[in-house]
């Protein structure tokens, strides 16, 4: 009895205090990065709940950005969805359809909250803005694919970093002639070999400026250049020239090249930290933009990584909650908090400017990874290199791989392989407009 | 024979209650939304949908890709069930010879059925790596004979591997329970007549296991169709090249990671089609033909 009654009145001490005490406004965050990018994303929060007391931001960690997609979109069904989603670049076209959120530049403006949408690199902005420009999400960790390279396999080869993929292929020979057993670390990837690829050279990967314009759109990759070096992979394969390594394999590029087995690998700026720590002391490294063929007049590469939307239905409270912490990602300390802590880039050209100016990318670990803003910023985004609008895109990713797998099994001719990819990848698109009848992209 | 029953129907309706309700929320009502989605495009963010009939399934039944995802959940299923259950009456007939130290086999031989599918999938991949695991030394000694990362055949008899030794446990169970059962009168009357140890399994052991034979048959079959998604998910993850895209891992990726509702509801439907239409075979048929009692 005694127990009962002290165990009221505890309970009305904490609500009288919470009543007396204006309690925070919660608001939730669910994200997709894991591992240690998990943890600097959860510390964001923690920053942010430490910095004012008017709001607390819950974030929850969902192992995987189509995790955090496929969880939001349950959750959203049910009503218990998130404010603020962090949503990967391929399912950007799925949103936008969706319609289910808060366009960004909208929500600041709406809470009279100044932020200077110019500032922000016009290769990252244009692809979650909508055909007029207007920002749907907030840019945040924002990557480009680069190529690593061994300095040591390299200059023992005698050979400099290739620039055009012609000096790639020659690079591969020599190292291979020079006794060096595993010369470049592949894993097929839709993203580096198609998406990045096709922008640097300025080539279409879909029609309708790569969904763009419509959502009548039709695949093209089939067509260009991007052929040509899929079939140079294949050749490259078969004469030993590459290695597929892949995490099912046991040892993925990434880490076949951080434990120095391999030369050459190709993969985000956002592993740059990780490949640091990986490879320690043990030998000296270098990241370089992605090569582009010869004669080819090469265009800036795009945005990978992800952005945070925000969704609809959440109380004009927990808008203003959201409004605050994307104003404090927005801040140059908290950009300098991200940037340093993880490989991705600044998004904003002040930050940029800022880290630059106090020599921050002169010195190791950080040194290089100013070349993906290089990369992102190479030219002027085109109609053809602002960015990919294609709807089902995840499927179609997954159908270039199968096809460039069974190719590269010998199954099939590369160009066979992704004429069927192509025509699989229309068929995906063709279901996905007729999901969307009626429905113009936004 | 006296039938045990309720005199009030309303108790008995109480008493089952909690089960038929959640039966319905975790069974009917998302097999019935599923089947809804089935016949409709559905916006994955529940913007609308529209109805299209049967188009989802004659887009499936169409597809090349799709029969090859059907053809190899087929292999799998007939291959892991051989494999499995073969394993496991081995293990049983011996674990029951009571050989030494059968009560340590026993229950080492069930522990592995309480391990998760992604566990193993993990353990799998580790010792068929064609370079880093215990499989690179067979690489070793004949390069470039196994390689699942590339090879189609590998990967797929890599995955019915693992997927087997995880079902041998709970075949090994019923089999030990079903040679249990045999009364020792009949095998001591065989070893009297002349019978050595593998007549007598041939000739007695054998024949009255059928019933549980049968039950094990189709029990491993469905589990092969419905749960094999942990190990492809952790092993192979479908790949390469679409090798080891069981049913279920297809229904996984098109609708969880492509948003494509609608199709991964059509292929839900044709999969629990599928298991009943199994289950139905061991209700009608085999339950009732095998008999020694």
């Amino acid at each position: 009895m005694s127990k009962c009654s002290t165990g009221l009145a505890a309970v009305t001490i904490v609500l009288s205090a919470g009543a007396a005490q204006a309690e925070p406004i919660r608001f939730e965050y669910w994200y997709g990065l894991s591992g240690q990018l998990g943890d600097v994303v959860q510390q964001t929060c923690d920053r942010f709940n430490q910095s004012q007391d008017d709001y607390e931001i819950v974030c929850v960690g969902q192992d995987g950005y189509a995790n955090a997609v496929q969880n939001s979109i349950a959750a959203f069904r049910a009503d218990q969805h998130p404010t603020i989603v962090q949503a990967y670049d391929a399912g950007t076209a799925d949103l936008m359809m969706s319609g289910e959120f808060y366009p960004v530049s909208q929500m600041m403006e709406d809470f009279g909250i100044e932020i200077d949408w110019d500032d922000y690199f016009p290769g990252i902005a244009n692809y979650y803005a909508s055909s007029t420009g207007e920002l749907f999400s907030m840019p945040f960790n924002s990557s480009t694919p680069m190529m690593y390279y061994n300095i040591e396999d390299l200059e023992a080869a005698g050979i400099t970093p290739p620039e055009t993929w012609e000096a790639f292929e020659e690079a591969l020979v020599t190292l291979k002639a020079n006794g060096e057993e595993c010369a470049f670390a592949y894993t097929p990837s839709t993203w580096i070999d198609l998406e990045q690829f096709s922008m640097a050279h300025g080539v279409p990967i879909a029609t309708n400026n790569n969904g763009y314009d419509g959502l009548d759109s039709e695949y093209v990759y089939n067509t260009t250049i991007h052929v040509q070096h899929m079939e140079n992979i294949k050749r490259w394969h078969d004469e030993d020239l590459l290695e597929i390594r892949t995490t099912q394999g046991g040892l993925n590029a990434r880490d076949s090249f951080a434990q120095g087995e391999c030369s050459f690998y190709f993969g985000s700026i956002a592993s740059h930290s990780t490949v640091h720590n990986l490879v320690e002391d043990t030998f000296e490294w270098d990241v370089a933009m992605i090569p582009v063929y010869e004669g080819t007049e090469r265009k800036n590469t795009v945005v990978g990584g992800a952005s945070l939307w925000v969704l609809s239905g959440k109380s004009d409270d927990e808008y203003r909650g959201a409004a605050a912490y994307l104003q404090f990602l927005a801040t140059p300390e908290s950009e300098r908090f991200w940037v340093t802590n993880t490989g991705y880039i600044p998004v904003t050209r002040s930050g940029f400017e800022a880290l630059n100016a106090e020599g921050f990318y002169e010195n190791e670990p950080y040194r290089g990874r100013e070349l993906a803003l290089a990369s992102l910023t190479y030219t002027d985004p085109t109609p053809i290199t602002r960015g990919i609008r294609l709807g089902s895109f995840i499927q179609a990713r997954s159908e270039w791989v199968n096809e460039v797998e069974a190719a590269l099994q010998g199954q099939k001719t590369m160009q066979e392989a992704l004429d069927t990819a192509v025509e699989r990848s229309n068929a995906l698109l063709d279901r996905f407009a007729r999901t969307y009848r009626g429905q113009e992209l936004p | 024979m006296r039938r045990a029953y309720f005199k009030n129907n309303w108790v008995a309706a109480l008493v089952v209650a909690p089960q038929l309700l959640i039966i319905f929320i975790f069974f009917y009502w998302p097999t019935s939304q599923a089947l809804y989605w089935a016949f409709t495009l559905e916006q994955p963010w529940g913007g609308g949908n529209e109805w299209v009939g049967f188009e989802n399934f004659r887009y499936l039944l169409t597809d090349d890709l799709y029969w090859q995802s059907v053809r190899v959940s087929v292999i799998y299923a007939v291959a892991t069930t051989v494999l499995a259950m073969s394993m496991a009456l081995i293990l049983a007939l011996f674990a029951d010879r009571q050989l030494r130290g059968y009560h340590g086999f026993r229950i080492g031989l069930i522990w592995p059925y309480a391990i998760a599918a992604p566990a193993i999938g993990l353990a799998f991949r580790f010792i068929f790596n064609p370079s880093a695991g215990v499989a690179s030394y067979l690489n070793y000694a004949f390069p470039e004979i196994w390689n699942p990362v590339m090879n189609g055949d590998h990967a797929l008899i890599m995955v019915i591997i693992a997927g087997a030794w995880k079902q041998v446990s709970y075949s090994f169970i019923f089999f030990l329970a079903g040679l249990q059962s045999i009364p020792r009168s009949l095998l001591e009357a065989g070893a009297m007549d002349g019978a050595r140890v593998m007549r007598r399994m041939r000739d007695i052991q054998l024949p009255l296991l059928t019933p549980t034979f049968f039950f094990l048959i189709i029990i491993n079959l469905t589990d092969s169709f419905t749960d094999s998604f942990g190990i492809v998910d952790t092993m192979t993850s479908g790949g390469p090249a679409r090798a080891t895209e069981l049913m279920v891992y297809k229904i996984y990726e098109d609708g969880f990671r492509g948003l494509d509702y609608s199709g991964a509801a059509a292929q839900s439907i044709i999969l629990m089609f599928l298991v009943i239409a199994l289950t139905f075979v061991q209700f009608r048929y085999v339950e009732r033909r095998v008999h020694y009692t």
